[in-house]
């Protein structure tokens, strides 16, 4: 097994300077646009902010695992992969369905007498 | 190692096979166990998240996001965070070229963004708590205090890992087994830039639009 290791360990040059650089600079920027869209107010509606916000999180969020985290279809044989868009998959359906359920039990369970229920922890 | 050939008792060999005649083996399967564990903790840390999405405007009365956060403040921690990486990449970049010399010292560079990142963190915390906005003031400051405080645990460990690994680097160089270790410390690392993406947008960002 230890001939493995050494040959995967000295195999494994993945990442290249240019490679490191190019994803830290591409970080930077989809860091720095979306501290300054909240903090010079650049749109009216927040939710135009918001929606911005979470599509320069995503871009950014490849970048790193592209450059940083060298994803790519062929490593591992694909399992790498394979595991990612597993975890991806039920990452959806936890967040959307915990989302969507908890929604709606408090759109069910907050009588409209008692509007100040709704600021209860 | 074993052999993978499958047993060939077929009936003739024009038969078609339903199975792999060739078992894929990882060239390094600590690497690709990593990033399963990796992965598991990306389901924590995506409940983290479902649960502040859920408690997040939960103010019981109290302090709101955009009262309580410090934009520039987090955008130095994200800062320090992202040059982390970098750093531990050019490490990675050493490595690679068999440097021992090189490697620890963008380690060093490493772990000291990491301990300034956890340095400005515990600031921000103890401050909300001084202020009386502890986890236990509502739900929306429950949920932060967990969400943040898991993600600064794994920075924490990530640097435990990090000085053990230096005095591993120190007292056995550039070894395999080392090299091992680094890589999968390499993904540690830059995984947990990657949940802070999620945490500076979704909860610091967006809790001051609200």
């Amino acid at each position: 097994m230890s001939e493995h290791v050494a040959h995967a360990a000295a195999g494994a040059a993945h990442g290249t300077r240019k490679g490191y650089v190019t994803g830290f600079l591409l970080s930077v920027v989809l860091t720095a646009i979306p501290f300054w869209l909240v903090l010079g107010k650049v749109f009216e509606r927040p939710g135009v902010t918001g929606a911005v916000l979470l599509g320069l999180a995503a871009v950014q969020i490849v970048v790193h695992m592209v450059y940083f985290l060298h994803m790519n279809a062929k490593s591992e044989g694909g399992w790498t992969l394979l595991a990612l868009i597993f975890t991806l998959v039920l990452v959806v359906i936890a967040l959307s369905g915990s989302l969507w359920v908890m929604y709606h039990l408090n759109e069910n369970m907050m009588p409209s007498s008692m509007p100040d229920m709704r600021n209860m922890p | 190692m074993f052999d993978a050939t499958p047993l060939d008792t077929g009936p003739s060999e024009a038969s078609p096979r339903f199975y792999l005649t060739e078992e894929y083996h990882p060239e390094n399967g600590t690497l690709l166990g990593f990033w399963l564990y990796l992965m598991s903790d990306c389901l924590v840390f995506a409940c983290l998240f479902a649960m502040y999405a859920v408690l997040g405007r939960s103010y019981a009365g109290g302090p709101t996001g955009a009262e309580l956060f410090d934009l520039p403040l987090v955008a130095v921690n994200t800062a320090l965070l992202l040059l982390s990486s970098i750093t531990y990449g050019f490490a990675m970049l050493e490595m690679q070229n068999s440097r021992l010399g090189g490697t620890i010292a963008w380690l060093l560079i490493t772990g000291l963004f990491g301990v300034g990142f956890i340095g400005i963190e515990l600031h921000e915390f103890a401050h909300l708590i001084h202020e009386g906005a502890g986890p236990q003031r509502s739900a929306f400051l429950s949920s932060f205090f967990t969400l943040v405080g898991t993600h600064g645990l794994h920075v924490t460990f990530g640097l435990v890992w990090l000085v053990t690994l230096l005095g591993q680097l120190g007292r056995h160089g550039l070894i395999p087994e080392n090299r091992r270790r680094l890589m999968c410390l390499s993904m540690f690392w830059h995984f947990l830039d990657v949940v802070w993406i999620g945490v500076f947008t979704f909860v610091y960002l967006m809790g001051t639009l609200r």
